[in-house]
């Protein structure tokens, strides 16, 4: 757990249908969702349309619907459904003993596409 | 080392000496399986720290319950110890291993020696660390001992209150109710058991389990246990309820028993790390049950177990096969109540969720295929197929060929050829048979219905009943219209979003109707087809239940969008916009300097004067919200909601006060209309001007609600709009006094509110319905005005309460703070997440 694994903290501090962000210092900021279901997914906050804030969209199921244009990305892969196309990364995350751990590597690599024109 | 103590083995005994450490179900479950391959090979003593024989854990809730005796759930007897040469130590738990002499030390001081040790200690129970958490009278549920406790409370009647809404603290808060207590669920998270079930089957749980007499508060975070002479009397919960108890319950969660492995230096994360054959990093020493961590994971139920004894005790003396991990599935032991969920239900992207409710039976079932295979199932009120759904998940086979009758279950989908098609199946029903159970419409009936012309699902609704009430044969009337009428089918009016086969009209009618009081409760009764609704459905019926019960209903705000979460505006980049209220466009040198020095103070990026005669902020952190609210309210100023489907401005112009043309006080009256409408919360945004004689400086006349003054009194304008298609205002009528004119002005507010869709704003209803039926609705009944005005003004009193103030007193900080923060390239050894 430690080393690979970085421990942001209790599930509890995440509300479900609720969203946190976590900025990385010279990175893209991630966010991080609790779905209603219990899942936690994180992404780069980033959509791939023209980098609305998805921390701040509905969640339902799986997918969050972006703030500012309504596309609506999946959780697990980053992809936008539907007719749209774009990808946004995710960080691999886990959940143990109450507390949630991100992905060292892929916290620090991950970058957003370009926003579309 | 106490050396007189060792036990000696018998003479002439060959047998490798096996020592078990915890007399529960996986340490003797593993004995017997090492028994029924080799009874021979080891000289076998357990350890207990219970002072009884092993028995069945899981039978304790019908023992609570008083369904079972002790007796009923003894798995071995101390015959069996017997009978097997089996010394069995009980009431006296092992304090110590020493790896390196092979001997374990019990508490009472009693040294044994092994050469092949097993520990099988379980889970302890854990305990949430709040004062009070020591008193006599909290209790946990994992023990006989514990069940002894919580039946000496239950002999004495009262309060019990069970900490904790999972498998366990039902079913102890299910044994104490049927023992005739009054019983209290805290549960931490917004529905029971997340775990394990998805929101619709949580609140249908929930449901049951009100109804049956238990209070379940959600939400509800313990502060502290309060006592008196060292006894528990009461549990106090972070927003100072109190809730009085007798005896409490902590059912919140186990942690694996770790210590005694820990102590003796082996492997152990979460539980203690043990491989494919249950062996620890010390080969001698093996390890089972839920103290293990075998692949990143620990278990809570007893199947993974039995499955990692087998492999236990083919490894310890038979041909290793290897255990691999498990798939698990959960039931909830109170008697009445079915329900059943395995696998992963999260969903997403590449599943396909299929949702089947029945509203009349209660029944709500959920099925999850992953490249043609299930992987998740969730099944509330009928759980005959869970096994069949389980076995297919564990199989992971191939459900492609009975994809279409998945849901309907075994019995249908297994009847193979005709009857894996559901059209087909409701072919084969008969013309008397009870196609919707609501209105009691026969097969036949809805055929005849259909032939005589009705060709849309909402023409059979309206014709013949069926499937008008809770819908849940909705998929059967479907069926009939596409047999009777193949590809002729009409599709009905618009449905409120592609969840649901209802309109808008038909949701709010039947929320009303029906009595539905919250989201879940209006996806199961009017049976969703997805099992948490999707961004256009979320939203509208948090506002239908908000519009029909004010003051009962409470605001779903995960079913708002972000501009109505944060109370501003989000902007292109991600910053938000803040629009203060300034009454009717009127504002002070005081309100203006508090602008200014807030603009300042935060760093406002542009200072603008809207179109709606108010001042907008833009650039401000959804971080610096809070604060900059805190500001603002400090000069006497609230929210303006410019980002509400809810009362936005109120334009006014100068008026009689001031213009040489002004007929009244087209100033005064806008003031006392935003003050009485502001915090509405409607359909889509409304906006209202008052313009002070014809010339209309207010340009009342595109607006939702407008006033033109004259001499004789006030013109009252509705349904006017600019945005893209600009649509200019119908005369509602005329009134003499301002009074009239605000009254009449609730009234249009409340029937729009009511009537309209959401997002619907008043010129496209008014085109939908037509001004004559507004009017006949406002002024047929001549006391019409005044019963909508009173709706208006009751829910009014719910609504006015600046959302500001209360962000900016802390309520859901959360929505404002980073989690945390992340600096990838640490100097020296530091804590990397802050917080
Ligand atoms: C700030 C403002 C422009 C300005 O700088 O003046 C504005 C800004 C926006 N308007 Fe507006 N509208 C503003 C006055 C208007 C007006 C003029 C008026 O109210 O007198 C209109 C035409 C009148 C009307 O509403 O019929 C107007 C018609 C719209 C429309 C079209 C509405 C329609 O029914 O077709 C939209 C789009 C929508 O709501 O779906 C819109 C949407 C927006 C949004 C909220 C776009 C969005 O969804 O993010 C803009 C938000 C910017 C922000 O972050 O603050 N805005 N907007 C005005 C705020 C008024 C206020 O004080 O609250
Ligand atoms: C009320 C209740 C209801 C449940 N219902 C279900 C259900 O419906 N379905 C399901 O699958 N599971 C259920 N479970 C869970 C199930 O009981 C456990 O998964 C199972 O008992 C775990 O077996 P185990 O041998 O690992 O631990 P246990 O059965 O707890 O056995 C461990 C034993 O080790 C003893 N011990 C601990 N430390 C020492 C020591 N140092 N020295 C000596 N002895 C020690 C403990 O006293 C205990 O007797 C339920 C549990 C409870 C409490
Ligand atoms: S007119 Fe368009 S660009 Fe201007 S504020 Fe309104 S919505 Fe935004
Ligand atoms: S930025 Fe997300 S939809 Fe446009």
């Amino acid at each position: 757990m430690i080393g690979d694994w970085i421990d942001i903290g209790p599930t509890t501090q995440i509300s479900p249908g609720n969203a946190r962000t976590l900025p990385v210092q010279g990175g893209e900021e991630i966010a991080i969702f609790h779905t209603l279901d219990n899942q936690f997914y994180a992404l780069v906050n980033k959509c791939p349309h023209k980098h609305g804030p998805l921390s701040q969209g509905i969640v339902h199921g799986n997918v969050v619907t972006c703030p500012l244009h309504s596309w609506n990305i999946s959780l697990k892969t980053g992809e936008a459904l539907g007719d749209d196309k774009g990808c946004v990364p995710t960080i691999p995350i886990r959940e143990d003993a109450g507390r949630l751990y991100l992905k060292r590597d892929a916290l620090v690599s991950a970058k957003a596409p370009e926003a579309m024109a | 080392m106490n050396a007189p103590n060792l036990v000696k083995i018998p003479e002439g005994d060959l047998r490798e000496r096996l020592v078990v450490v915890g007399n529960g179900m996986a340490g003797c479950r593993a004995v017997e399986e090492i028994l029924a391959r080799d009874a021979d090979r080891f000289a076998i003593t357990i350890f207990g720290a219970e002072p009884r024989v092993n028995y069945n854990r899981i039978m304790l809730s019908p023992v609570l319950a008083g369904e079972k005796q002790f007796d009923d759930i003894v798995i071995n007897t101390a015959e069996w110890y017997v009978e097997n040469d089996i010394t069995l130590i009980s009431g006296d738990p092992v304090v110590a291993i020493d790896r390196a002499a092979q001997t374990v030390t019990s508490a009472s001081g009693r040294i044994e020696a092994y050469d092949r040790l097993l520990i099988a200690t379980g889970s302890e129970p854990f305990i949430i660390p709040v004062p009070g958490k020591d008193l006599s009278g909290v209790v946990s549920f994992r023990d006989l001992d514990d069940v002894d406790k919580m039946l000496a409370a239950a002999a004495n009647g009262g309060h019990a209150v069970v900490i904790g809404g999972g498998l366990l603290g039902l079913e102890a808060a299910h044994g104490l109710s049927l023992r005739g207590m009054d019983v209290t669920v805290l549960h931490l998270m917004p529905t029971l058991m997340e775990r394990q079930l998805d929101e619709a089957a949580g609140w249908l749980l929930k449901s049951e389990l009100e109804r049956r007499g238990q209070t379940i508060l959600t939400g509800a975070d313990t502060a502290e246990i309060l006592g008196k002479d060292g006894k528990v009397v009461g549990v106090k919960l972070k927003d100072g309820r109190e809730i009085p108890a007798s005896i409490v319950v902590m059912a919140v969660g186990i942690r694996p028993s770790t210590a005694l492995a820990r102590q003796a230096g082996l492997e152990v994360e979460r539980g203690i790390m043990v491989d494919d054959h249950m062996v620890t990093s010390d080969p001698a020493v093996m390890a089972v049950g839920e103290c293990v961590q075998h692949r990143g994971i620990c278990y809570g139920l007893v199947a993974p177990l039995w499955e990692m004894c087998r492999s236990l005790a083919d490894a310890a003396v038979a041909a290793p096969t290897g255990y691999t991990g498990s798939v698990t599935s959960t039931k909830l032991k109170v008697s009445g109540i079915d329900l059943f969920s395995a696998g992963d239900f999260s969903g997403g992207a590449d599943c396909e969720d299929i949702v089947m409710r029945d509203a009349a039976r209660g029944v709500y079932k959920r099925v999850i295929v992953k490249d043609n295979k299930l992987v998740g199932a969730v099944l509330y009120g009928d759980t005959a197929d869970g096994s069949w759904y389980f076995d297919l998940l564990k199989r992971e086979e191939d459900v492609s060929d009975i994809r279409e009758a998945l849901i309907f279950g075994q019995a249908f989908a297994q009847g193979g050829g005709a009857l894996a098609d559901p059209n087909a199946a409701v072919a084969a029903l008969s013309d008397d048979a009870e196609v919707c159970g609501c209105n009691g419409v026969t097969k036949g009936t809805v055929v005849s219905t259909i032939k005589g012309g009705a060709c849309s699902l909402d023409a059979v609704r309206s014709q013949c009943k069926a499937s008008a009430s809770c819908g849940s044969c909705t998929g059967l009337v479907e069926s009939l219209l596409k047999l009777t009428l193949g590809d002729d089918v009409k599709s009905g009016p618009k449905t409120l979003c592609k969840c649901t086969t209802f309109s808008h009209d038909d949701v709010r009618r039947l929320i009303v109707e029906k009595e539905l009081k919250a989201i879940p409760q209006v996806m199961q009764e009017l049976t969703w087809k997805t099992p948490d609704g999707c961004a256009s459905c979320r939203p509208a019926l948090n506002y239908y239940l908000l519009c029909a019960w004010p003051g009962e209903y409470v605001d779903d705000q995960q079913s708002r969008f972000v501009n109505e979460r944060m109370h501003a505006n989000i902007q292109k980049d991600g910053t938000y916009s803040v629009v203060p209220r300034m009454w009717g466009g009127v504002t002070t040198p005081d309100e203006l300097r508090a602008i200014a020095d807030a603009a300042d103070k935060y760093q406002a990026r542009l200072v603008k004067v809207t179109g709606g005669q108010r001042i907008d902020l833009f650039g401000i952190k959804k971080e610096d919200l809070p604060a900059i609210w805190g500001d603002l309210n400090a000069a006497g100023m609230v929210s303006g909601h410019a980002y509400g489907k809810s009362l936005r401005t109120v334009k006014t112009c100068v008026g009689s006060e001031w213009c040489r043309f002004g007929t009244q006080d087209s100033t005064g009256l806008g003031i006392k209309a935003e003050q009485m409408t502001w915090g509405s919360w409607m359909p889509h945004k409304f906006k209202i001007a008052v313009s002070g004689c014809p010339r209309n400086c207010a340009e009342a006349t595109i607006k939702d609600f407008g006033v033109i003054c004259v001499d004789s009194g006030y013109e009252l304008h509705v349904g006017g709009n600019g945005g893209i298609h600009v649509r200019a205002t119908d005369l509602l009528s005329k009134v003499t006094t301002e009074q009239e004119a605000l009254d009449v002005c609730a009234a249009f507010i409340q029937l729009y509110r009511e009537q309209a869709w959401y997002l619907e704003r008043t010129a496209p209803w008014i085109e939908r319905v037509g001004l004559d039926y507004v009017k006949a609705q406002l002024f047929d009944d001549p006391e019409a005005v005044a019963k909508l005005a009173e709706r208006f003004h009751y829910s009014q009193q719910f609504m006015q309460d600046d959302p500001w103030a209360r962000r900016a007193a802390g309520e859901d900080s959360e929505l404002h703070q980073h989690l945390a923060e992340f600096r990838p390239f640490p100097t020296m050894q530091m804590k990397e997440a802050a917080e």
